[in-house]
């Protein structure tokens, strides 16, 4: 059976994407890194459907709307801030920051 | 397990983390953005090895097609094409970074190698043995239009919501 390799793969595909998430200040690159995990995620769920019932493969269409959602009202946000403040780097994004 | 299922398995995989990982750390936001289509591709092959072929045609359909052509117009919109300074973090910020996914990745490991308990898997074939039967959109439709039929219909008004936020967000008044 391939889900233990499936199981690791999704694994290393989320770790990398919150390294990137870490790593980077950019903020569409940041975003890019939680697509990442998303996808990630719907690999670990494609791979279970195939033990644990068809139910998996449907998550992972959830997954994808709310994914898709997600892209559009973030990336509407981003490019809010980069009207207001002509940047996306998150060193210049702080008015929260105390 | 024919041996021909499993190479394809592991150059799509290792396609994946490769594309993952240059995505990580391109200087270049439209290069990130191209790497992340790479890994979006590479899993789309690899949900089709994994049965569920419906789900890898979405995946390219959806993720390589839709959001991603969003996230390369924001891209040049913002004129961020070019490679400018480095917006990745210093060393320490580095380190940092390092250390805490390599301690997620050892706990992700203990936990996925222990996989699903046996109460709860389904005889070898059963899901291959639907697909079969009620061919690989219908598996996968039935549930979706009667069991969650609820958050099916939801999901409309999500994306509603998302399209009317989108448009009031990118509204040049603000």
């Amino acid at each position: 059976m391939l889900l233990g390799p499936a199981l690791a793969v999704s694994a290393i595909l989320f770790t990398l994407g919150v390294a990137g998430v870490l790593l980077r200040r950019n903020a569409i690159v940041i975003f890019m890194c939680v697509e990442l995990m998303l996808n990630a995620v719907n690999l670990t769920f494609v791979a279970l459907a195939q033990q644990l019932g068809i139910s998996g493969q449907i998550f992972v269409f959830f997954v994808m709307a709310v994914a898709a959602a997600e892209a559009a009202v973030g990336l509407a946000i981003i490019l809010a801030i980069f009207r207001h403040k002509e940047t996306v780097d998150l060193r210049n994004i702080n008015l929260l920051k105390g | 397990m024919p041996p021909l299922t499993l190479t394809v398995f592991w150059a799509l995989a290792g396609m994946a983390i490769t594309g993952a990982t240059l995505c990580i750390t391109r200087r270049s936001p439209l290069a990130s953005a191209l790497w992340l289509v790479v890994t979006l591709f590479a899993l789309a092959g690899l949900f089709v090895l994994l049965d569920a072929q419906f789900i890898g045609v979405l995946q390219v359909l959806v993720y390589a097609g839709a959001i991603m052509v969003l996230f390369l117009f924001v891209i040049m919109l913002l004129n961020l094409g070019r490679p400018g300074p480095s917006d990745l973090k210093g060393p320490v910020g580095g380190a940092v970074a390092a250390l805490l996914a390599g301690t997620l990745l050892l706990q992700l490991g203990g936990v996925g190698s222990s996989g699903p308990p046996d109460v709860i898997r389904m005889p070898e074939g059963t899901v291959a043995a639907l697909q079969r039967e009620q061919g690989m959109v219908g598996a996968v439709a039935r549930p979706l239009f009667d069991t969650y039929l609820i958050p099916f219909e939801i999901t409309s008004i999500l994306l509603l919501a998302a399209i009317v936020g989108a448009v009031v967000l990118a509204k040049r008044k603000l």
